[in-house]
């Protein structure tokens, strides 16, 4: 949001040189964040409750932001979402319940952390798959692999001792 | 005048380039050393066409020349001369023009340097760079050209994003491209080998030079990117898995691999097929860092220009030159020999467990990033954020540590546990009496931090612990250990600062993640505020006019129990030009952590007198997240330095095999 408000911003100061395209401009890490959340107007007068919110902050996504969590993000809707979830949780809300109330209404896009369901499965499983099926092809590749290597009889084993002590 | 002659030059490099991969290939095709030679001969002059190309630009920069539309988008007269030259490379085509610098720039350093190659790899590497050097500068002539005119060119210019007028960003860009752009060359090699059909151990002794040079210059770009996104952006972080964060880790982690597979292909002639499988990996991940980067596909905090044409564009190069890549790999790789038998213990299969873990993680990189475009496509619409590569990348890079230490320890073939336990022993427990120390002295308690804390110390430990072993100080004494140590190759110092610097980073990380601590308050003058152990006063507030900014100056001292610690200084800038607003934040280095000071907006005060929001943060051993990977990058280098791996020596190396091999 920040990054779209200094693009709008940037368009308007630039509009008298506005031969060459605005889409040209260049919004590289038009990034000013500064965790909003930490504002002390905003501030839950409980230590505890305030840490349980901010805790789900950096959870939730600023959904009109380019990728930015309601805890970083300036932008309006941001504030408007910190305080929602300030007010449930001080109504003596769950997490979860409030994650749920969120969904609701803006859909899991604004889970900043997917939930583990059949539809995500493949994003949290395929990495340790990976890592199991290619430790488990390995393991059986090394076993064929060692398998002929076998340990020295007694007779070589003492024709090695001779030739090492000679 | 210039600026055509810097067009007409990139149109030159175009033409050089094509010439490099007809006469390589021709060279190759008919075996004469003629073409071959003027293939390399072509590449030398492709770079020094685009390098003319490239100072034309920065000529432009220099110059002010706003007739040049790239010029008069991105700077300004008013930016100190350090900005108009890194606003080259600030926006789309210059940061492209830079990509086809480092390209053909290493293009011409196989072509010279590699004079230890086989004339046919030679030949075919150097095709093959030629071939991506006609794809990349063919873009950038027709698609990103940033030496174009403007008919009506404007008085002023419209500046650099304020936010990039930093120093570290301004050599940001360099290095990372350069690390980019170096795993062209290990590509290029892979398909060389590919095309004549062995992997030798030469070869990976060849590729690991290349690798090591690449990822030094990409650990320390990342680095610099990092550190300015803690330092700049007023976040207080470092680190957030953002797309483009992400598309520039990519390519690290494939290199790491590469680094430590190339190492069983060049000492046991084993794991080649898959050593040449990562070296195509490492540039297409570099290649698919520029396309999302550029392309807009997927939401960022940090993207270029957005132009769904170019990002096209992009990714048909993306898909020519890796999916050829793999093609070639998959056509081919059968035929490359398996190679060297090995035990379940040893360093060798220490050495594959490194690279599944490490792929597996940077599979959970490239899943995490690229998921929320895989679900649009089935129409819905997911966020991943953070919390789930800390979770997956972190779970498995721990397990990849924790067995970092014992590998340099096992021997080659056949290893044996009970020989490395006897000598890690000593590590683990000290590593384990400082994780339980960390755990009961560091305030909120927290199990999970301390026990990263106790691997960050396990990895350090471990490693001095391996090179303690080496210097067999127990057998011959302390002066003749350190006559041992100091004869070790640079590549095992290389080694253990790379290892140690990765311990560095786990601890650092592991803290300031999570001993963070976290103020705010409205000040008006001389009140202050208190955050952990430490108070901050607002001395002054003064208004401050920078070259092409107008600032509010905060000055807070910081004491600590009545002790005066620092003076921050912080300020909030606004950047006429382009209408932004940034803040320059106040770092104060406390034991290796800062007290971070970030001045923010004005608001009337508790007694209506005026106030400044002002934000703090303790950041406990934060320098260690940057020192860590800097310390890695020397490693690098030093490594690098090892006669043994020198750029062009191999040749000479290779059939004397009478080079010590380290102590195992």
């Amino acid at each position: 949001m920040i990054g779209r408000r200094l693009l709008f911003r940037a368009r308007r100061a630039a509009k008298p040189a506005s031969t060459f395209a605005c889409r040209a401009l260049v919004i590289l890490a038009a990034m000013f964040c500064i965790a909003a959340a930490s504002d002390p107007a905003e501030r839950l007068p409980d230590p505890a409750l305030e840490a349980r919110a901010r805790a789900l902050f950096v959870q939730i996504r600023c959904v009109v932001c380019q990728n930015e969590s309601i805890d970083d993000s300036e932008a309006d809707i941001a504030r408007d979402l910190r305080l929602t979830i300030r007010r449930q949780i001080a109504s003596g809300r769950g997490d979860a319940q409030v994650k749920d109330y969120l969904v609701r209404r803006y859909g899991e896009f604004i889970l900043l952390q997917p939930r583990f369901s059949i539809e995500n499965a493949a994003l949290w499983v395929t990495p340790v798959l990976i890592a199991v099926v290619g430790g488990v092809a390995f393991a059986m590749r090394t076993r064929r692999a060692s398998t002929p290597v076998a340990d020295l009889t007694e007779d070589e084993e003492a024709r090695l001792t001779r030739l090492r002590d000679a | 005048m210039i600026a055509e002659l810097g067009s007409f030059a990139l149109i030159l490099g175009l033409a050089l380039s094509i010439a490099q991969a007809g006469f390589s290939i021709a060279g190759r095709v008919r075996g004469s050393a003629a073409m071959m030679g003027a293939g390399e001969g072509a590449a030398g002059g492709a770079f020094v066409a685009v390098a003319v190309a490239f100072g034309a630009l920065m000529f432009a920069f220099v110059t002010s020349d706003f007739s040049v539309a790239n010029v008069a988008e991105n700077s300004h007269t008013a930016k100190p001369m350090i900005y108009k030259i890194a606003g080259v490379w600030g926006s789309h085509e210059g940061s492209m023009m830079l990509w086809c610098l480092a390209l053909t720039g290493f293009g011409a350093a196989v072509a010279l340097l590699g004079r230890g190659l086989p004339a046919k790899l030679k030949a075919s590497a150097v095709a093959c760079q030629g071939v991506l050097g006609v794809l990349f500068v063919g873009y950038t002539v027709f698609a990103s050209n940033p030496l174009l005119r403007l008919a009506y060119p404007p008085v002023e210019g419209r500046s650099l994003n304020p936010l990039l007028q930093d120093p570290f960003l301004a050599i940001h860009p360099p290095f990372l491209y350069s690390g980019y752009v170096g795993m062209s060359v290990v590509f290029s090699l892979a398909v060389a080998a590919l095309i004549e059909g062995k992997v030798e151990p030469a070869w990976a002794r060849w590729v690991r030079p290349w690798t090591l040079a690449a990822w030094s210059l990409l650990t320390i770009g990342i680095t610099l990117g990092s550190f300015w996104s803690y330092y700049v952006l007023g976040w207080g972080g470092w680190w957030a898995w953002d797309p483009v964060e992400n598309a520039s880790f990519m390519p690290w982690l494939a290199a790491t691999a590469l680094l430590h597979s190339a190492i069983v292909t060049e000492k046991r002639g084993a794991m080649a097929a898959w050593t040449v499988f990562l070296a195509l990996l490492a540039f297409t991940f570099s290649m698919l860092g520029a396309f999302l980067v550029r392309s807009g596909v997927l939401l960022s905090v940090h993207a270029f220009a957005i132009d769904p044409r170019r990002g096209t564009l992009l990714l048909e190069i993306l898909g020519l030159a890796a999916g050829s890549g793999f093609a070639l790999f998959a056509w081919r790789a059968p035929t490359l020999a398996p190679g060297g038998l090995f035990a379940a213990v040893s360093r060798e299969s220490a050495l594959v467990l490194n690279n599944l873990l490490l792929s597996a993680a940077t599979a959970a990189v490239l899943f995490g990033t690229l998921f929320p475009l895989i679900a649009q496509a089935f129409g819905r619409a997911v966020s991943v954020g953070p919390s789930y590569f800390n979770l997956v990348f972190g779970g498995l890079m721990a397990v990849a540590l924790l067995i970092l230490p014992a590998g340099p320890l096992l021997a080659w073939k056949r290893g044996e546990l009970s020989i490395a336990a006897q000598r890690l022993w000593l590590a683990a427990v000290l590593a384990l009496v400082f994780g339980v120390g960390v755990l009961f002295l560091a305030q909120p308690r927290k199990a999970a931090a301390a026990a990263g804390v106790a691997l960050g110390a396990w990895l350090i430990l471990g490693t001095l612990a391996e090179l303690v072993q080496r210097g067999q100080f127990d057998r011959l004494g302390l002066a003749h250990g350190w006559r041992r140590l100091a004869g070790l190759p640079r590549g095992t110092w290389g080694m253990t600062l790379a290892h140690v610097g990765v311990g560095v980073f786990v601890i650092g990380a592991c803290a300031e993640t999570s001993w963070r601590v976290e103020a705010a308050r409205v000040l008006s003058l001389n009140q202050s505020l208190q955050a952990g152990a430490y108070q901050l006063r607002l001395n002054s507030v003064t208004d401050v006019d920078g070259p092409n900014y107008l600032a509010e100056r905060g000055v807070l001292s910081v004491t600590r129990a009545g002790r005066a610690v620092c003076t921050a200084t912080a300020e909030r800038r606004f950047y006429p030009a382009s209408a932004t607003t940034t803040s320059k934040v106040a770092l104060c280095l406390q034991n290796l952590g800062d007290v971070y000071v970030v001045m923010g907006e004005r608001r009337s005060g508790p007694a209506g007198a005026p106030g400044w929001l002002i934000r703090v943060y303790l950041n406990p051993w934060s320098r260690l997240i940057f020192l860590g990977p800097l310390i890695m990058a020397l490693g690098g280098g030093l490594s690098l330095s090892d006669r043994r791996l020198r750029i062009g020596l191999p040749k000479r190396a290779a059939p004397s095999g009478l080079e010590p091999e380290p102590a195992t």
